[in-house]
């Protein structure tokens, strides 16, 4: 029991026994957010083009939804380069 | 080794409290290394509860019977595949599988976020490990509930396993249900955690949505699977009866199915976040009421394997669960609030939000029913239940309209579809479904059921609405970079895994539908009690009792009693079906005849599968003629052993020497002077097709689930940056 309790915790404190580094800086939340929202935005505008080859979204509907995925995105990039 | 087990079951509780305790300190501190150090204990929790399962499981294959789960569920006589998955035949052992598939789950989750979401995983952490420690708690402190528990001395036979647990798919289902449960554990843990750090937007439920559909996988393999283990080894006829397990593993994988929906409305719109953490809150709390019902033995059940103690600390966890959840949710309004509306009805995410509708709705039918004896005893005093006609008449008008909205909702774009557009998708599906729903009523009896044939047109309409959708899909690839249409198929597949792994769930949702509607409006059943050369008519079909068969198998104890039928449809041979009933010594009565005829019998069903509909059978022996013979068989042993006297050496072995000569005597009366047998033979018109559908859609999820090659996800989002940054630059 006492040699069970003893590797768990050599294993769980090494971490601990590591310096402080960079590495450790946490994420910038908003950053990774906007990432996550441009990763979304790309995925909707390839879907959207999908949609119009496969004749759910009529061109002009396409283009206006297309239109507007980009204008968000470019939102998106720019609040990224801030 | 026993010893080891138990050391690291005792070890696994601290492990947790560390686990929780270094990962909310972290959080506290902003430390990383108390949140990697957190995320280590979790792995040290699953390696611990690992060698548990290992040491348990080579009990079992020793047939250590000082191991008390051991000498409860299994035998030296146990073939070894059943010693395996004996585990789970009982309340120690099932704990034991829910912590380790938990640890599995909650590490393989951590590891893939190690580098994300710094902010909720401690939190998610902290959740899951605390789920952890309720489990493993409980297998030390519960009465009854320590898989290591010892016998002292050690009895030198095991019970066995259960008879009903003796099929392969009861091997299987029971740790395909735990899983399906445990891995809504991971989506509710993260959602707590983004509820608690405020991270509400979609990129917790990025990181999950893969475990919430590997949950809904498993619950879905673990219900066809005890739908198949019922209808070919319960003998009542049917696949599903509305039994209150059943539905406990049917109502988290509806809600789930709505979750799986809904998020992606957040995802690409940024609403329903109020909804979503409500459904993931709802589907864990309905993933631990289903592990609370089969262990509590509050409701009657066929699955009511043994008496549980369990069922309280179980009921406490969901009410903090449920109780903590709501709280939380209420206290994040403000933040969980979009500013998006829906806007058009004629767009995916209106679709999507009448499908949550209707499958919220259909969770609340089958949880009002599931817990009405309950509720009724609760107020009138008197436990009353509801049963499959009640079921059927208010789940089968939602099942029905679910039917059409899985065929509606692939057909529609995101945001909005113009009249037109939509016009233009839905004719042929529509012209396809009313063609062939005329087929069907012309050619068939279908006319008689509306409800039924209502729901063939809708599903006719989805079917083709899919296929037209990979139509479609493949025509356009084939027209941006020629081929065949087989393979922009695959590519088409291959390159949007999600959508058209979806499209293919819902198919194979459809056609399991068809075969329910069929198989439940359309099934013939006749009860008939007959002698060797007796024939009776099922339908279009006669049936003839030809002979009746016995045998006997010595190592499983087993006496089995069955009958070889003749089925005959104009005049001519259609099948020859083999049912049998299988009877097994009962414990507490070893030594007897009797014995055998008082514990767990089972039905092996004889049966003609295709793909038109089956010819099911069970039967059931009557034999009450046997009962003095029975009766002086067991005078006989009671005398043999009692001129020997209770010191005589191996009393027992004589004992079970004269039972088996009797059994062995009776199985050869039962063939010389056969005795009536009722005869419980059904048509079920199109049943394969809910296995086959069943499978389709589990397939479609599995291509949803795998992940695209991270080297294609950066080539997609590269060639779209350079788009947009040409955008940029015009702006």
């Amino acid at each position: 029991m006492i040699v069970i309790l003893a590797a768990v915790a050599a294993f769980v404190a090494l971490p601990l026994r590591r310096r402080p580094s960079a590495s450790d800086a946490g994420e910038d939340p908003r950053r990774a957010e906007l990432e996550a929202r441009k990763e979304a935005l790309y995925r909707q505008i390839r879907d959207a083009e999908l949609d119009r080859a496969q004749g759910k979204l009529s061109n002009g509907d396409w283009r206006r939804l297309d239109a507007e995925l980009r204008r968000e995105a470019i939102e998106v990039l720019r609040a990224l380069d801030r | 080794m026993v010893e080891l087990g138990l050391a690291c079951l005792i070890a696994a509780p601290f492990a947790c409290v560390y686990a929780a305790g270094a990962a909310l300190l972290g959080a506290r501190r902003d430390d990383r290394r108390l949140i990697d150090s957190s995320r280590r204990a979790v792995y040290a929790v699953c390696a611990l509860l690992t060698v548990c399962v290992v040491v348990l499981e080579a009990a079992f294959l020793r047939s250590d019977f000082s191991v008390a789960l051991v000498a409860d569920h299994s035998s030296t006589t146990t073939p070894t595949f059943y010693k395996l998955t004996a585990m789970w035949s009982s309340q120690g052992g099932s704990l034991l599988l829910w912590a380790w598939v938990l640890s599995i789950a909650a590490s393989a989750v951590l590891y893939l976020t190690r580098n994300r979401h710094r902010e909720l995983v401690p939190y998610a952490t902290a959740v899951l490990a605390g789920l952890a420690l309720f489990f493993t708690a409980l297998m030390l402190f519960a009465d009854g509930a320590n898989p290591f528990a010892r016998l002292d001395p050690a009895p030198a036979e095991g019970v066995g396993l259960n008879p009903l647990l003796r099929h392969p798919a009861m091997a299987v289902h029971p740790p395909m249900l735990y899983s399906g449960y445990v891995f809504f554990a991971i989506p509710f843990a993260f959602a707590i955690g983004a509820l608690v750090s405020r991270r509400l937007d979609a990129s917790w439920i990025r990181s999950t949505r893969r475990f919430a559909l590997v949950a809904w996988i498993f619950l879905g393999i673990g219900i066809l699977l005890g739908a198949r283990w019922s209808y070919s080894e319960l003998g009542w006829g049917g696949y599903w009866g509305w039994d209150a397990v059943e539905n406990a593993s049917l109502m988290p994988w509806l809600i789930g199915t709505a979750f799986l929906h809904s998020v992606m409305v957040q995802e690409k719109r940024s609403m329903l976040k109020v909804w979503n953490v409500s459904l993931v809150v709802a589907a864990f709390t309905l993933a631990l009421l289903g592990t609370f019902l089969v262990r509590s033995g509050i409701l009657e059940s066929i699955h009511a394997f043994g008496a549980s103690t369990v069922g309280g600390p179980l009921l406490g966890l969901i009410a903090v669960v449920v109780i903590g959840s709501a709280a939380l949710i209420v206290s994040r309004l403000d933040d969980l609030r979009g500013k998006r509306r829906i806007e058009s009805l004629a767009s995916r995410e209106a679709v999507f939000l009448v499908n949550n509708l209707l499958l919220v709705g259909l969770c609340l039918v089958i949880f009002w029913g599931t817990f009405f004896p309950l509720i009724s005893e609760a107020i009138t005093g008197d436990r009353s239940s509801l049963g499959s006609p009640w079921f059927d008449r208010y789940t089968a008008p939602l099942a029905i309209v679910l039917v059409l909205f899985t065929g509606i909702g692939p057909l529609l774009a995101w945001r909005r579809v113009s009249a037109g557009s939509l016009w233009r998708l839905v004719r042929v599906p529509l012209a396809v479904a009313v063609v062939a729903t005329l087929a069907v009523a012309t050619l068939t009896d279908a006319i008689d059921e509306p409800p039924a044939l209502v729901l063939f047109a809708f599903a006719f309409f989805a079917l083709a609405a899919l296929a037209a959708e990979f139509w479609r899909g493949a025509g356009a690839q084939r027209a941006l970079a020629g081929g065949g249409r087989l393979a922009a198929l695959g590519h088409i597949v291959s390159r949007n895994r999600r959508r058209y792994g979806g499209y293919t769930v819902h198919a194979g949702f459809a056609l399991t539908m068809i075969a329910v509607a069929a198989s439940s409006s359309f099934q013939t059943s006749v009860d008939l009690r007959l002698r060797p050369g007796d024939s009776g008519e099922v339908g279009d079909y006669t049936v003839t009792y030809v002979e009746p068969t016995s045998s006997i198998d010595d190592a499983e104890q087993r006496l089995t009693l069955g009958a070889v039928l003749d089925v005959e449809r104009d005049d001519e041979a259609f099948a020859l079906l083999r049912p049998s009933r299988n009877y097994y010594a009962s414990t507490g009565a070893e030594g007897t005849v009797r014995g055998f005829f008082e514990g767990e019998a089972t039905s092996e069903v004889g049966r003609r599968e295709s793909p038109g509909g089956d010819m099911w059978t069970a039967m059931r022996p009557d034999l009450a003629g046997y009962d003095e013979f029975i009766e002086g068989a067991d005078e006989r042993i009671e005398r043999v052993a009692g001129d020997a006297g209770p010191e005589a050496p191996f009393l027992n072995d004589l004992r079970s020497d004269l039972q088996g000569v009797a059994i062995a005597a009776l199985a050869e009366r039962y063939e010389s002077e056969p005795v009536p047998v009722d005869f419980r033979v059904n048509v079920n018109p199109l049943v394969i097709w809910i296995w086959v559908g069943g499978g389709i859609a589990i397939a479609g999820a599995l291509i949803a689930v795998w992940p695209a090659p991270e080297a294609r996800r950066r080539r997609v989002s590269d060639v779209y940056a350079a788009r947009l940054a040409r955008d940029l630059e015009r702006v």
